[in-house]
């Protein structure tokens, strides 16, 4: 039962990373592909209907882990406490940026919430690589299950360890990197003209750089955590993984020469999932890595609720999760096709 | 440890306080607004329709600000008050998920419809998309309240061999008593906001002699949902809660009442100062026997005062507790008064034309938020010592590992960041309001 939980939190993160992602690199790129006005709203519009609900993967993931894994909920958020507290500020800057531009006809004061916007939505990215790279890497968690981490120490991977080093800003610039393209993907998909062109550009550029990125996160990520490769023989489903990141790589190329942009941020999707999944099937049971010894590690078997817990969890969740697609399905109907800047007043 | 502690209590009880504004704000509109789209549906005259788009937008902005303002209470479980998320949450993330899967997706997908889709929907189904939102944020309020209600009145858990609360049985924690009568007092209350601010702006709009169709629409909506939910949030909703509190606690309730001797009909106190030092109540105005009614349904019953209880365990802000909670009560005896007299000049426009009442009820807007925040502070201090009632003190839940000075920096942060954010919603909202409704175009 805390296997199938393991999971679903794993699928509910990765959709999480997915759709909310997307919405994070147009926000990234927003300034540099959307010049005036028109085009702003533009951009806008593309995420306008789904920004919020794809925020809300966040909570249903934190929520489903909350219920599932009490223990590692309680000892990763006190411990990555100042981080989390930037997480918040960031998602909150974000969205107040989205909502409150439009209400307001000002050259200025619509330029202050395109920065904010782009700013927030460049700082989250990096903010969930730092967050990645910190569970790979482990912190220094004793027998009480507890921890403290400081913003950084030394920038090295041995302890002390702090929040930043160099190894989890690579995979921060590799998140943010990701993202950015898979959110040009997405406008490329959804815009015309002229923003579509700079997405277009945006994206493919990322992209190369993402190969060269996830070639280096790779190799430090056997370097500060050798479990994984060790591991990996055994888990057919980081197998998987690899393979769908790599497919998922490679597709985003093929789509976009065959100008197919639904496909490329199928591509850029299937990439994002394709390496959580390896990482998580490399890791599995451990959930929170200790980097004072395996004996402290938080794992799904020494976490988790009680078996009832689990039980009645699943049998919402299976009422839930239909739901919810059908949910984003309905939205997805009604919005389908290229967004057209709304007219002022309406929307954004 | 004493100040880590003080630190994270202001931090959740500021944050949550600020946050608590908005979604009320929001669950009173969702309703409104769907009466508003009902009769645009079955009247089927554009007047409907027009008040509903005004109040989308004003949904909207305080969504978005009750949003970016939840999210931070959500983190504050595992962040600020660890050791309490590792004990319950086997109990409690059961209802903190529900709430994610079944309120928040359906209310953040179906306003992206109801705000962007109106055209593309057509009459019926944009009516549907109200539903789904009104649905959508009465469900979030119901999952919270039961996980309140948990921390209120313990039920459906068991003690696991490591000391962690785990759940024992799924429907007796999701349809604890305590939480529907919470629910539907605080509802109650939601929509008593909402219809104060619907009648505000109705007032607002007569009074200046602005969209005369639409103030009178406003006006008679606003007075006619304020009665309703004020009688609800005192009978039977307050009254239900009050029972609840003699019988689960007690101790609270001879604090809520400032009342440190027990006996039969006891005197509902109106006005005084607890004087915790001293053991009484200064200056008091009493009614003799009403609290035993109140409380137990007869005038002869004995309600218990604090000296009946070890004082470790009084709420540790009596004073605090007091207050609120005669502020609260005497807030809601106005708003009955006010609603009362207003629904009765209703008929013949006899209302729009007595402009010192028009007058107050444009100024009254605030003073539900002041009655539901009051509300809320007797829900928490009342609670106190405990964290979760009879299982957990408070001081047992922090993050003990969190330094002191991470927790003010945090809480300072917070305090700026929605200092700004309160002045740009009023700033939005009272151009809203004087730009009027907008015809759909």
């Amino acid at each position: 039962m805390e296997m199938l939980w393991f999971w679903l939190v794993a699928v509910m993160v990765a959709i999480y990373a997915v759709m909310d992602g997307f919405d994070f690199g147009a926000g990234t790129l927003h300034l540099f592909v959307a010049k005036t006005e028109d085009e702003r709203r533009e951009v806008l519009a593309a995420i306008g209907p789904w920004w919020d609900g794809n925020e809300v993967w966040l909570l249903a993931a934190g929520g489903s882990m909350f219920m599932a894994f009490p223990r590692l909920l309680a000892s990763s958020f006190s411990g990555f406490y100042l981080a989390l507290f930037l997480v918040i500020w960031c998602l909150a800057l974000r969205g107040i940026g989205i909502e409150f531009r439009s209400h307001v006809r000002d050259g200025l004061w619509r330029a202050f919430w395109d920065g904010t916007f782009a700013l927030a939505s460049t700082l989250m990215p990096i903010l969930l690589g730092a967050a990645l790279g910190n569970v790979v890497r482990g912190v220094p968690m004793d027998g009480s299950g507890w921890f403290q981490l400081p913003l950084f120490t030394n920038f090295g991977v041995v302890n002390p360890v702090g929040l930043l080093d160099w190894y989890t800003v690579l995979m921060g610039v590799l998140v943010l990197a990701t993202l950015a393209a898979h959110g040009g993907l997405f406008l490329v998909w959804k815009t015309a003209g002229a923003v579509q062109a700079r997405a277009r550009a945006a994206a493919q550029v990322l992209w190369l750089a993402v190969g060269i990125l996830t070639v280096a996160a790779t190799f430090a990520t056997a370097f500060v955590n050798p479990a994984i490769p060790a591991h990996l023989p055994h888990a057919p489903l980081a197998w998987a993984g690899i393979a769908l990141f790599l497919g998922g790589y490679a597709g985003v190329f093929l789509a976009l020469r065959r100008e197919r942009p639904f496909l490329a941020l199928a591509g850029s999707s299937l990439f994002i999932v394709g390496i959580l999944v390896a990482t998580a099937a490399s890791v599995w049971p451990v959930m929170l890595r200790s980097t004072l010894g395996p004996a402290f590690d938080l794992t799904a078997q020494n976490s988790c609720a009680s078996a009832y817990g689990l039980k009645a969890g699943l049998k919402w969740w299976l009422v839930g999760f239909p739901l919810v697609v059908l949910y984003f399905s309905c939205l997805a109907r009604v919005h389908r096709g290229k967004v057209v800047a709304p007219a002022e007043g309406e929307g954004y | 440890m004493g100040d880590l502690l003080f630190w994270h209590r202001l931090q959740f009880g500021f944050t949550s306080s600020f946050h608590y504004l908005f979604p009320q704000l929001t669950m009173g509109l969702a309703l409104i607004i769907l009466l508003f789209k009902t009769l645009a549906l079955v009247k089927g005259e554009e007047r409907y329709n027009d008040a509903a788009r005004f109040w989308i937008r004003i949904f909207g902005l305080s969504f978005a600000v009750g949003v970016v303002t939840g999210i931070p209470l959500e983190f504050q479980f595992g962040t600020n008050w660890a050791r309490f998320s590792r004990q319950t949450g086997g109990v409690i993330g059961q209802t903190l998920a529900m709430e994610g899967m079944f309120a928040f997706f359906l209310e953040s997908t179906f306003l992206g419809l109801l705000v962007w889709g109106e055209r593309r929907l057509g009459p019926r189904r944009h009516f549907l998309a109200a539903l789904a939102l009104f649905l959508g944020s009465w469900l979030s309020g119901y999952f919270i309240i039961a996980t309140n209600a948990f921390m209120q009145h313990p039920v459906g858990y068991t003690v696991a061999t490591d000391g962690t609360l785990q759940l024992a049985s799924f429907w007796t924690f999701v349809l604890n008593p305590w939480a529907m009568v919470q629910y539907l007092h605080n509802m109650a209350g939601a929509a008593v906001t909402g219809a104060f601010c619907v009648a505000a702006v109705g007032a607002f709009w007569t009074l200046r002699g602005a969209h005369p169709v639409q103030g009178r629409l406003n006006l008679a909506m606003g007075v006619l949902v304020g009665l309703a939910a004020s009688i609800l949030v005192a009978f039977p909703t307050g009254d239900l809660q009050g029972k609840l509190v003699a019988k689960h606690q007690p101790v609270a309730l001879a604090a809520m009442e400032g009342r440190w001797h027990s006996g039969p009909y006891a005197e509902l106190s109106l006005m005084g100062q607890p004087n915790v030092e001293a053991g009484k109540l200064d200056n008091p105005v009493r009614l003799p026997g009403v609290l035993s009614f109140i409380a137990y349904g007869s005038f002869s019953s004995e309600v218990k005062g604090l000296n009946e209880f070890p004082r470790e365990l009084w709420p540790t802000n009596i004073e605090f507790l007091y207050y609120a909670f005669h502020i609260m009560v005497g807030l809601g005896t106005l708003f009955l008064g006010l609603m009362g007299l207003s629904a009765l000049l209703l008929p013949k426009g006899r209302l729009e034309r007595t402009r010192p009442l028009l007058w107050v009820l444009m100024l009254a807007f605030p003073f539900p938020f002041i009655a539901n925040t009051a509300g809320w502070v007797v829900t928490e201090f009342g609670r106190q010592p405990w964290l979760v009632y009879g299982l957990m003190k408070t001081a047992a839940g922090t993050s003990h590992l969190v330094h002191p000075g991470q927790t003010v920096f945090t809480t300072l942060g917070f305090a700026g960041l929605y200092f700004v954010l309160g002045l740009l919603f009023l700033f939005l909202v009272s151009r809203e309001v004087n730009h009027g409704p907008v015809a759909h175009s």
